[in-house]
């Protein structure tokens, strides 16, 4: 219990609690409401109608299909550059962070359009890709690349601080003893770390299926085959479809509530641990 | 390690399958507002080619702004056909990845274009506004939805209909571009598309009056609650002719030339014509015309090459980057 002295005043408490919850429910759970309450609008048959049919479906599957390809290989980027910034000194450290950076920076549209510049018909690759009958851009690659670029950032940013304030000497203390540089990376690194990397990976994952900007300009457009599930709300809202695209909102939202439980249950069962981590 | 072999095996089998059921699969990329139109035609076709061949047809269908869909063929999207909004946007596909042979207008009847349309416009219930021809567009205080002509076909015909009024009704060119410059000076949210500008108007509720394609206005009134709005025909208007085309070096890589061919074909045909006049499209047929008469009130209409000498010549005065669309557009009316 902190003294009088030195608590702020409890107006100043009470305002600033009531501030945030109202602010919190005006811009985060009414909306929130708004997205069920529009999907169920004509009844819970039109509802799940929207979100059985073949076009959702296939959005829905071209949604976990890229989160599932994008959050694994940016978890390993992650925590390589992570690694190496945090570990290692080399003279060009600031400018990876920098570039590490970067996709936070640049506009979703911009990193769509690079990959069209580099990959599309006319672009530096497309004439190549074209005699190899191969397809990167409004195809599942350059959905999955444009995903990569906008979430690369956050498993990264999540670990590099983390890392640093740890140090390196358990590390060190554990490759003197004659651990390998595996076991050390499994038995001391990872376990310091994990809290920081599971935050990670749930952001980069609530991105990735939610990302719209990026995906837009590489997808093309062809419903049940380069739609993601974003790109489907759009297309419903704009065919007059409000309800079934407020549905597959409501689709999406579920998911990202989904990500959220499980990080909470998780906190929940690993309390005693994390406390004792101090993290 | 043998069920890994087994699964292996079943999904070689699974990807051949396609091939031996003779599945074909057609992308036919479009522009904004023709989503329902293709629905229907598509339907309609696949039970067609069906009992003529009896093969299962696939149409995909990729929907937008006409120049961005025209802009994602060139970057290689790979459309068996496109529908655009305007013969200038086939043009670039012909002209920037060269994907189609120049002169691909003259491969079917009627320079390509299966149906027509005009540009009228829609207000809301009652015509608070008293809206009734383009010179009502420019007063104070009206607030005009129409899309970016930069990024949507029909946008370019909204902006050249509004410019033949202009011309025929106050002599000049240079009278003329006074007038859109004073138009668009009224237009508070300029969408990427025609379906954008329709949302903004009919959902968002904003604005007094959309410029629209007769068929996106037909289709508002009808969807959005019949009664909420009113249809307004201009005393002129623009010949908006929407053409198809065949993109040759992707059916020729898919191997989907014939049924692209025939599906092109097929919109020229009496049950084609008609699901294209139910939709709001005028039909090039004179028997279906006939019959679908009370829907398309006759205009005077203003014609891409008889009037504005064809759309080479159009796009590089109006809509190229410093043409007089550049010109007069300076970020339109403040506030919502």
């Amino acid at each position: 219990m902190r003294s009088a002295a030195i608590s702020e005043p409890r107006w100043l408490r009470l305002a600033l609690i009531v501030l945030m919850l109202g602010f919190l429910a005006l811009n985060l759970l009414l909306p929130l409401a708004v997205v069920f309450a529009e999907g169920l609008r004509k009844g819970i048959a039109a509802y799940l109608g929207a979100i059985r049919e073949a076009d959702a479906l296939a959005a829905l599957r071209l949604t976990l299909t890229v989160a599932a390809i994008a959050v694994p290989l940016n978890i390993i980027i992650g925590l390589a550059a992570a690694w190496a910034i945090a570990k290692f000194d080399f003279r060009f450290k600031s400018l990876l962070i920098t570039l590490i950076d970067l996709p936070f920076s640049v506009s979703p549209v911009v990193s769509g359009l690079i990959y069209v510049l580099v990959f599309g018909l006319q672009g530096w690759l497309g004439p190549w890709l074209q005699a190899h009958d191969a397809q990167v851009i409004f195809a599942v690659p350059g959905l999955v690349l444009a995903t990569i670029f906008v979430t690369f950032p956050f498993v990264a940013r999540e670990l590099i601080p983390l890392m640093e304030e740890q140090g390196r000497d358990e590390e060190e203390a554990a490759l003197s003893l004659g651990a390998s540089g595996l076991a050390t990376f499994w038995h001391v690194t990872l376990p310091n770390i994990r809290w920081g990397l599971l935050y990670g990976v749930l952001l980069c994952n609530a991105r990735a299926m939610g990302e719209f900007g990026a995906v837009s300009v590489v997808s093309g457009h062809i419903r049940g085959k380069t739609n993601t599930l974003p790109l489907h709300i759009e297309i419903l809202y704009n065919e007059y479809n409000f309800a079934a695209a407020f549905a597959v909102a409501s689709l999406l939202a579920g998911l990202a509530l989904v990500t959220l439980v499980l990080k909470s249950l998780l906190e929940w069962r690993f309390a005693g641990q994390l406390a004792g981590r101090g993290h | 390690m043998r069920r890994i072999a087994l699964a292996a095996c079943l999904m070689i089998a699974s990807l051949a399958a396609p091939a031996m059921a003779a599945r074909v699969e057609l992308l036919n990329v479009s522009y904004d507002p023709t989503r329902e139109l293709y629905k229907a035609v598509n339907t309609g076709f696949a039970a067609e080619w069906k009992k003529k061949t009896g093969d299962d047809v696939v149409i995909n269908q990729s929907h937008g702004g006409s120049g961005k869909q025209a802009r994602s063929v060139i970057d290689g999207l790979e459309a068996d056909v496109v529908t655009l909004a305007l013969a200038y946007d086939i043009d670039a596909i012909a002209d920037k990845a060269k994907l189609l042979p120049a002169a691909w207008q003259a491969r079917l009847p009627n320079n390509s274009t299966p149906y027509y349309s005009t540009i009228v416009f829609l207000v809301r219930k009652g015509n608070p506004k008293g809206i009734h021809d383009w010179g009502d567009l420019v007063k104070p205080g009206v607030k005009v939805i129409t899309p970016n002509p930069k990024t949507s076909g029909g946008a370019r015909w909204n902006f050249l209909a509004a410019w033949g009024y202009g011309q025929k009704a106050l002599g000049t060119p240079a009278a003329a571009q006074d007038f859109v410059k004073k138009l668009y000076a009224n237009v508070p949210v300029l969408d990427s598309g025609a379906r954008g500008s329709t949302v903004t108007f009919a959902e968002r509720g904003i604005g007094d009056v959309l410029i629209a394609w007769e068929n996106e206005a037909q289709l508002a009134d009808q969807e959005l609650g019949a009664g909420k709005f009113e249809i307004v025909v201009p005393s002129v208007s623009v010949l908006a002719e929407p053409p198809v085309a065949v993109i040759d070096k992707v059916v020729d890589k898919h191997g989907t030339r014939k049924v692209a061919e025939a599906y092109l074909s097929y919109l020229y045909t009496p049950a084609a014509q008609e699901i294209i006049a139910k939709n709001g499209y005028r039909p090039r047929d004179p028997a279906v015309a006939k019959r679908y008469a009370a829907r398309f009130p006759t205009i005077q209409l203003f014609q891409i090459d008889r009037n504005f000498g064809g759309w080479t010549k159009t796009q590089a005065r109006f809509f190229a980057d410093g043409g007089i669309f550049d010109q007069i557009y300076t970020g339109g009316a403040p506030g919502l």
